[in-house]
């Protein structure tokens, strides 16, 4: 590796500085706004800094405003937000981790060919999908149904999870299971008490990415939910859009509170996160 | 009492074999080494004795069962693998104690076995690291501890050393030596290196593609292998094998350059192609090595290249178009091109049919070997 000098080590900051700033900016301006009163938010030329903080529009969304007659259900879609993602991702998990276990360890009929139809099956884009879903689900039954909406996600978040664990435990010598084995412990122990352990990195980043999948999905959620019943965060952003008026404030207030769960998650897990995509430590 | 009788052993992946009907019987207490070249089956042979490879064909015993539906972990056996196969995420502690715990041993007796295994290895310095933290050598002793601390039957290696640097695995060869002769167990040990076979073994077992050549004491198939590729492959440098015709008039062999070797062997048909074989050892200048006189035959060479060892040279030179090995004790200088006159030992000349590749005469010319 040559050493880069100063002026090229500037250059990249430049750089990477640019890049962040196009990728947060728009981020930044909706959590802005979220705290900026109406005025501000319309106001031409625009205010960058709001001039005058407020937590009307958060109080605004809950209806807890003095004038106001009614809030929206937030609390309730919140809810369904956090129902139907946490169970699809744990349920991707369970089943993902077993799948991408059997991918790595045993061999078996049409392996190859299966795991590429896994990977196909991302390739289609779920919004293809949303009218024959659509109409298969009303005749189940199950439309508008968190029931529902948890089995479409883990549709798409199985396969991904059984793609990403199975390389997970790839890379866990093979040796480490049969030398447990020797040791005493059963096929199941084994698993458990050495590969689990050694694969938990990888297994927490595949457990982010399937939650954020479901979190921030909307196209399909918006197809298949139609009440709060089952509406989540996303889809509800929606009630803030009336015929001929958007209310920034709410939808900006909103927005926030579906980052910051996402946010804290991934502070959470992020030691796991990283050790979990530079894998590879194992040795 | 654990001696391990394989019958009739054999592996096959769908249509394909890789080990054939292999028989063995490993008595109590005994070190056998299964060598050969990388692919023989010597892995899988162990593996399938370890239960971490299924059989497809055959019977193994251990102790007085038969272990062939057993699992792993009911087969009261330990084994070092090649790349140690050590927990990541557990110390060095963890490790050794991993398999007394499993089976449900007290703390206090998992500790004081733990402190034990780890005295034998001088591992006491390392107890609380991970195996990450560890040199090569060093991990390489947490594995074999690992392996003691459960007081198994038997013990297998699979290429414990081979990991490891020249100087390293010298020094481990001998430590598991010394190992054995304190916590005796029968082993049975595989390795691709016939040094480790011969320093290791009290038998050794050659084996090539899925088949045994040989099972003897190092001794044994040292000066009496079997067959050309049990003696192009156990010694270092390998023996010396050359082409030759068998003359019944005066019981010679013939080479192809016109040099006769008188042999001392019956059952040989005039005219018949063998292989005569000699060890670096049996040849050697005039003057630096004792063959008895009434056995040696001596002919002039011209050295081609000398590759001196410090108490010994290995020289090369040509015969019958081949080029050959002798070695010189007590070496003087030698410079290529310089003529010497060479004895050949005939009492250590090996005779091996060409077509078949089996030894002819059986041990018959170790008579002549009184001293052994
Ligand atoms: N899973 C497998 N499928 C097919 N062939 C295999 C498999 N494992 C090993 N073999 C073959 O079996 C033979 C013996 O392998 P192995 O026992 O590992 O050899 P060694 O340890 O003596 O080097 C080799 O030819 C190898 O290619
Ligand atoms: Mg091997």
């Amino acid at each position: 590796m040559t050493i880069e000098r100063p002026w090229q080590r500037w250059l990249i900051r430049a750089g990477v500085f640019f890049a962040m700033a196009l990728l947060c900016v728009p981020g930044l301006w909706v959590v802005l706004t979220a705290f900026r009163p109406n005025i501000e938010i319309l106001a031409r030329p625009p205010v960058w800094l709001p001039q005058n903080p407020t937590f009307d529009n958060f109080r605004g969304i809950f209806g807890l405003l003095p004038d106001q007659q009614q809030g929206l259900p937030v609390a309730r879609y919140f809810l369904n937000s956090l129902v139907i993602s946490l169970t699809s991702t744990f349920v991707a998990i369970v089943i993902g981790m077993m799948g991408g276990y059997a991918f790595a360890r045993y061999r078996f009929k049409a392996k190859g060919a299966l795991f590429v139809s896994f990977m196909l099956s991302r390739t289609v884009p779920g919004i293809a999908l949303s009218l024959p879903l659509f109409i298969v689900w009303s005749r189940l039954g199950i439309l508008d149904t968190s029931f529902g909406l948890i089995l479409v996600y883990l549709a798409i978040n199985i396969p991904f999870t059984i793609w990403l664990t199975d390389g997970f435990f790839r890379q866990i010598p093979v040796d480490l299971a049969e030398a447990a084995q020797i040791d005493g412990c059963t096929r199941w122990q084994a698993f458990w008490k050495v590969e689990f352990p050694l694969a938990r990195s990888g297994l927490a980043s595949a457990a982010i990415f399937a939650f954020l999948t479901s979190w921030n999905e909307y196209a399909l959620a918006s197809q298949l939910t139609r009440t709060t019943v089952s509406k989540t965060m996303p889809v509800g952003l929606m009630d803030f859009t009336a015929q001929f008026t958007v209310d920034w404030a709410g939808m900006s207030a909103m927005a926030v509170l579906i980052i910051i769960p996402a946010l804290l998650l991934t502070f959470l897990v992020q030691k796991h996160l990283i050790a979990g995509l530079t894998f590879g430590g194992v040795k | 009492m654990a001696q391990v009788k394989l019958r009739k052993i054999s592996k096959r992946y769908g249509n394909l074999e890789t080990v054939h009907g292999i028989d063995l019987d490993i008595a109590h207490n005994e070190f056998v080494v299964l060598v050969g070249p990388s692919g023989c089956g010597k892995s899988t042979t162990l593996r399938m004795i370890a239960g971490l490879e299924e059989i497809s064909g055959g019977e193994i015993v251990i102790g007085d069962r038969v272990v062939n539906a057993l699992p792993p972990r009911e087969r009261n056996i330990s084994m070092v693998f090649q790349n140690y196969a050590l927990y990541p995420h557990m110390t060095v502690r963890e490790n050794l104690g991993f398999g007394l715990k499993i089976a449900g041993e007290a703390p206090s007796e998992i500790e004081r076995r733990v402190a034990e295994a780890s005295a034998i290895l001088g591992l006491d310095p390392f107890l609380d690291r991970l195996p990450a933290q560890l040199s090569g050598g060093q991990r390489q002793r947490v594995a074999m501890g690992r392996a003691i601390v459960r007081n198994p039957d038997v013990f297998l290696f699979d290429e414990p050393l081979s990991n490891l640097d020249a100087k390293l695995r010298g020094q481990m060869r001998v430590e598991i030596k010394k190992l054995h002769q304190r916590v005796k167990t029968t082993v049975v040990y595989v390795t691709h290196d016939q040094i480790e076979a011969m320093t290791l073994a009290d038998r050794i077992v050659i084996m090539r593609d899925g088949r045994i050549e040989q099972v003897g004491t190092p001794q044994e198939v040292f000066e009496a292998p079997d067959n050309l590729f049990v003696a192009g492959f156990i010694g270092s440098p390998p023996m010396n094998q050359i082409d030759a015709t068998y003359r019944a008039s005066d019981g010679a062999a013939v080479l192809q350059d016109g040099l006769a070797i008188p042999l001392h062997r019956s059952g040989l048909v005039d005219g018949q192609p063998i292989v005569v074989g000699f060890r670096p050892d049996a040849l050697a200048p005039k003057g630096h090595a004792l063959f008895a006189d009434n056995r040696r035959l001596s002919f002039d060479r011209t050295v081609t290249l000398a590759e001196p060892l410090g108490t010994e040279t290995i020289l090369f030179l040509p015969l019958s178009g081949k080029e050959i090995q002798a070695r010189m004790l007590n070496p003087r200088v030698v410079a290529p091109g310089e003529t010497l006159a060479f004895e050949l030992d005939l009492g250590s000349v090996h005779v091996f049919d060409k077509a078949s590749g089996k030894r002819i005469g059986g041990r018959s010319w170790q008579g002549l070997h009184a001293s052994n």
